[in-house]
């Protein structure tokens, strides 16, 4: 907890919060910014390439670091400059991991708005050669193998939840709950091998199918599942249950009626969380789903395109008109982002409107 | 615990599900239309084909046109590579395939295509003909000449810096940069490499010693992924040359190639002359034309460095209906619209009109 | 603890909606293992065949041993992912660090829901962006460490042309499993008992000092945990790699030249969708190793977690 920096915060004492005053570091931050710009300016204009941000970004905390633990060092002493030191360092590991993020967004969305239109949200890749077509056959494919998939690991992955927190006992679920741990580290095209393998043996080799694909996810998806419900459940006050069994409800009514109640907007949150996390797979799809320019409504019969084989595909395989190609990867890309991101938000609000009042 | 909530629970619930099935049973604008134009050609069903991915472009190109034409068909090509594609060939799973080297004389004489009634010819035709390009990307410089031992040692990593004698020598009057050559090539196993190879083995055996394979055989250099990898590193360094197919050349520097006392620049023409220099393979069946390229060919205008793949397909089916799909669909791909839908899309050299002779008898034998 | 336990059982009456779930129950639970069971088991049916098989007649292998052609790839795994954990780890210290103990309280929410946000791109995202985007703009830095400190064996020259090193996988896989780690080292940094931060801040520490003597030792297991865990996620990220790396085999330690080792799942993703024959058989063989890998090292991982909550369940 932070209560510790919160106390000397709100009594400002001269031991803890240095003979420096408080506007000295800004001044130095300044001054860093400033060498850093103007130097990156001219050589900028000396070499006539183009404005370095990131390397204005990491030169002014270089700078900055080196400033104040001179400055600090010469008024306040050495373990006083390790420290402000220090808090330097920390503020910039903050903004160099920002540092991508920020790039990643900003290209996705610069690149991704050439294509990003009616006809890339209505059209498959069907009959078409270069320039134009769109996305619909790969919305669906992800649509129909997610929610199967989804399908598939939520009961599995509540039901055994349920039986760790309310009937797990002994080696069983020690072993379970291992497992389950163990399981969310598997290498996404593991669980894509895995569920083409049991596929070929089963129709013979080169089989690529939706439901391959759906079983693939769900393999990645049950553990998260499964981890995610087991803390909802474990949030349950007992009091409820107790509370129950006083009245005389059997245990799997008190389950159902009492402790799934209680706990549905947490697993919800937890399941869209989850479903959020496996619709980005690329690598399992691309090899038990395989790819096609088609739409493909059936899980069962043949190829099923899914959004991020697509923009795979259209990066690796560019025909005649790249840029075409490339808009294409870019449109899908920034479409993708936006599922996750809407996934992440309607976790969000599940999580804040639908929690019980717990009274606490 | 607010009971009452669930019923409002439950009714947002319902409302996502309404909301993806409309999803769901929405369809492409561009597809499931084909009731809505007239079908004068009478032909329906799905074509399974598969194989070559070199062919890729070229084959979506042809697909969509027959598509078009022909609204009651579906063809499939699956860019699986012309290995699987030829195993699933043979095992019947693919109808035709696309593949990037004819059948070896050995596995002909298998003769166990699950598909064909045995006993019954194979029909080759090298209907996709693709200039392979050297490319380059170098400041101000739009064109080298280079002879083929020369660009098998840039290639391999013999020759490392762009002003070397061996390429000074022979671009007279061209600034050459004092800069390390990087040398980009195929990671993956591909027809593009296989067909390079096979011309440097022929052209500059002393240069290239290695075995001709679709992997590349050589330690060292920048490795990408696919021709859109090679072009992208290709375009991305400086410094850098690889082989591309031409149509992906783009607005980077090409190699002109010494044949004879020339050096030719890669274009479609020059590219199908080599094709009708060289001869078909000598003993098969007149349906089979598979071609012996002459690499070395000194003929004038011909660009030796060409990639040629196949369509491949049974001349007897087991079963009828396939028949009639393939001969329909391996017509339009012969025809001189199918060959200028492949020089559009792809940049592919349309066959000369001799070949096309040879290709549309082996066609029409198909039954 | 969950359930009421009491010593001694008044035997309930067994009802057959109780009997019914708790079996549905733990078959579900039991279901998970056999998953987990059935994923190597069926890796291991399909892999048989490339073990077995003359090299000869594999047409990836082209004749090389299975184990010559696996060695090198495993490197690649490992090495690439060792790199992204050895960038990783302190950044990730330095954010958990930042948001549990710097930040003012009320950001600190908001500022690590921003770094989850980069857990939440998908993988082929961040694959576009590493390829278009950080491969050139790290390609001049690249020439220049080459050219000035190239005596140094990481560095050694030539620099590749396009910037698609092993060093530039690394730097994906790092940003990608940024966001792991530091959640649970800011998880555990958060548990660090106040007390003791109280108490050295109260005998004069510096907040460096405090986090030194108080946090730091208090969630070293935390720390090693997280980076087996990240470890995990880069040995078996696939996508990035494979679009960012140019992969031409052979064990090299130079991180910037264009002779670069490959990964076990990128290999997989790169040559599965043209493989045939025994040669789907070769890679499923490789994503057994990746997944024996990967199981050893979340296996560790889990361990001293699970280690250090018997240890901490007394709090």
């Amino acid at each position: 907890m932070s209560q510790a920096s919160a106390t000397d915060r709100a009594l400002p004492n001269t031991y803890a919060a240095g003979l420096l005053g408080k506007r000295v570091p800004l001044y130095v931050l300044g001054a860093a910014f400033l060498i850093s710009a103007v130097s990156f300016f001219l050589i900028g204009l000396a070499e006539g390439g183009s404005f370095n941000i990131v390397g204005v970004v990491l030169v002014t905390a270089l700078l900055y670091m080196a400033g104040i633990y001179v400055t600090s060092l010469l008024i306040e002493g050495r373990r006083k400059a390790t420290d402000r030191l220090v808090t330097a360092l920390v503020g910039t590991a903050f903004v160099v991991a920002l540092l991508p993020l920020i790039s990643l967004v900003y290209t996705v969305i610069i690149n991704g708005t050439a294509r990003f239109d009616l006809e890339f949200f209505t059209y498959s890749m069907r009959n078409i050669v270069g320039e134009g077509g769109g996305i619909v056959h790969a919305i669906v494919g992800t649509l129909l193998m997610t929610l199967t998939a989804a399908l598939i690991s939520v009961p599995i992955g509540l039901l055994a939840a349920i039986y760790l927190v309310e009937y797990g006992r002994g080696t069983l679920a020690r072993a379970i709950t291992f497992f389950v741990d163990v399981m969310t580290g598997i290498p996404s095209i593991v669980a894509g091998l895995f569920a083409y393998s049991v596929f070929a043996i089963f129709f013979g080799p080169g089989i690529k199918l939706g439901i391959a694909g759906a079983i693939a996810l769900s393999v990645l998806m049950i553990p998260i599942v499964v981890r995610s419900c087991e803390d909802m459940l474990k949030l349950v006050p007992n009091e409820l249950r107790e509370a129950a069994y006083a009245l005389g409800v059997p245990k799997w009514l008190t389950v159902m009626k009492v402790v799934l109640p209680t706990s549905i907007a947490g697993i919800m949150t937890g399941v869209t969380l989850a479903i959020a996390r496996v619709i980005g797979e690329t690598a399992p799809l691309l090899v038990a789903a395989g790819f096609t320019n088609n739409l493909n409504y059936n899980l069962t019969e043949g190829r099923m395109q899914s959004l991020p084989v697509l923009v795979y595909n259209q990066y690796v395989s560019q025909g005649s008109v790249p840029q075409a190609y490339l808009d294409r990867a870019w449109a899908g890309a920034l479409t993708l982002i936006l599922i996750v991101m809407v996934l992440n938000l309607a976790a969000r609000l599940i999580a804040k409107y639908f929690a019980p009042k717990t009274g606490r | 615990m607010n009971i009452t909530r669930n019923a409002k629970r439950w009714g947002s619930l319902a409302a996502i599900a309404i909301a993806g099935s409309v999803v769901l049973t929405s369809c492409a604008a561009n597809e499931g239309n084909a009731s809505d134009t007239a079908n004068d050609s009478g032909l329906s069903g799905t074509i399974v084909g598969g194989g070559a991915s070199s062919q890729g472009v070229a084959q979506e190109a042809w697909v969509a046109a027959f598509q078009t034409a022909n609204p009651d068909v579906t063809v499939e090509y699956d860019p699986t590579g012309s290995g699987t594609g030829r195993d699933n060939f043979i095992a019947g799973a693919n109808w035709f395939t696309g593949s990037d080297r004819a059948f070896k004389d050995d596995e002909l004489a298998e003769d166990n295509f699950a598909g064909c009634v045995p006993g019954t010819p194979i029909v080759e035709i090298p209907a996709y003909i693709s200039p392979i390009a050297v490319i380059f990307n170098l400041d101000g410089i739009d064109s080298l000449n280079m002879d083929a031992a020369t660009i098998a040692g840039v290639l391999k990593g013999d020759i490392t810096n762009w002003n070397d004698p061996a390429i000074a020598s022979q671009n007279e009057g061209v600034e050459l940069p004092d800069l390390a050559i990087t040398a980009v090539h195929r990671s993956d196993e591909s027809g593009t490499t296989e067909n390079l190879a096979e011309y440097l083995a022929a052209a500059a055996p002393d240069v290239w010693t290695a075995e001709v394979s679709g992997d590349w055989a050589w330690d060292g250099g920048e490795a990408a992924q696919g021709t859109s990898g090679v072009v992208d590193a290709v375009s991305g360094g400086t410094g850098t040359i690889g082989y591309a197919d031409a149509s992906r050349a783009g607005d980077l520097g090409t190699v002109a190639v010494q044949v004879g006392a020339e050096y030719v620049e890669y274009s479609a023409e020059a590219a199908a002359a080599i094709v009708d220099a060289s001869p078909i393979v000598e003993g098969r069946d007149e349906v089979d034309l598979a071609i012996e390229l002459d690499r070395t060919s000194e003929a004038e205008g011909v660009y030796p460095i060409v990639l040629i793949s196949y369509l491949i397909a049974c001349s007897e089916y087991e079963e009828t209906e396939r028949a009639e799909l393939v001969q329909a669909y391996l017509d339009y791909v012969i025809s001189d619209e199918g060959q200028q839908a492949a020089a559009d899309a792809a940049g592919t050299a349309p066959i000369s009109s001799s070949l096309f002779e040879k290709a549309k008898a082996a066609v029409d034998s198909i039954k | 603890m969950t359930t009421p336990a009491t010593a001694s059982r008044i035997k309930a009456k067994q009802r057959l909606g109780d009997r019914i779930f708790s079996s549905t129950a733990l078959t579900a639970g039991s279901l998970i293992l056999a998953i987990l069971a059935a994923v190597a088991a069926f890796l291991m049916v399909e892999s048989v065949p490339a073990l077995t098989e003359d090299p000869e007649d594999v047409a990836i292998l082209s004749g090389q041993p299975f184990w010559s052609y696996v060695a090198p790839l495993v490197f690649g795994t490992i090495w690439s992912a060792a790199l992204a954990l050895l960038m990783a780890v302190p950044v990730s210290i330095g954010i958990a660090l930042f948001i549990s103990h710097y930040a003012p309280r009320k950001l600190a929410a908001g500022l690590g829901y921003i770094i989850d946000l980069l857990a939440a791109v998908p993988s082929v995202v961040f694959g576009l962006w590493g390829a278009n985007v950080l491969a050139p703009a790290v390609l001049p830095l690249y020439t220049w460490l080459t050219e000035n400190l190239g005596w140094i064996p990481f560095f050694a020259p030539p620099a590749s042309g396009t910037g698609r090193t092993i060093l530039t996988a690394a730097i994906v896989l790092a940003v990608m499993i940024l966001p792991i780690i530091t959640a649970l080292t800011r998880e555990v940094f958060l548990q660090t008992p106040v007390l003791h931060e109280e108490a050295a801040l109260a005998l004069g520490a510096t907040r460096w000092e405090m986090i030194r003597t108080a946090v730091l030792p208090f969630g070293k297991p935390g720390i090693i945990s997280a980076s087996m865990l990240g470890l995990g996620r880069a040995l078996g990220e696939t996508m990035a790699v494979a679009m960012v790396l140019s992969a031409s085999g052979g064990v090299t330690f130079a991180l910037l030249t264009s002779t670069n080792p490959g990964t076990i799942a990128a290999n997989i993703a790169l040559r599965f969708p043209e493989a045939f024959g025994t040669n789907i058989n070769l890679l499923i063989a490789t994503g057994l190793i990746l997944f024996a890998i990967t199981l050893v090292v979340n296996m560790i991982a889990r361990w001293i977690i699970g280690r250090r909550k018997e240890f901490s369940g007394a709090n």
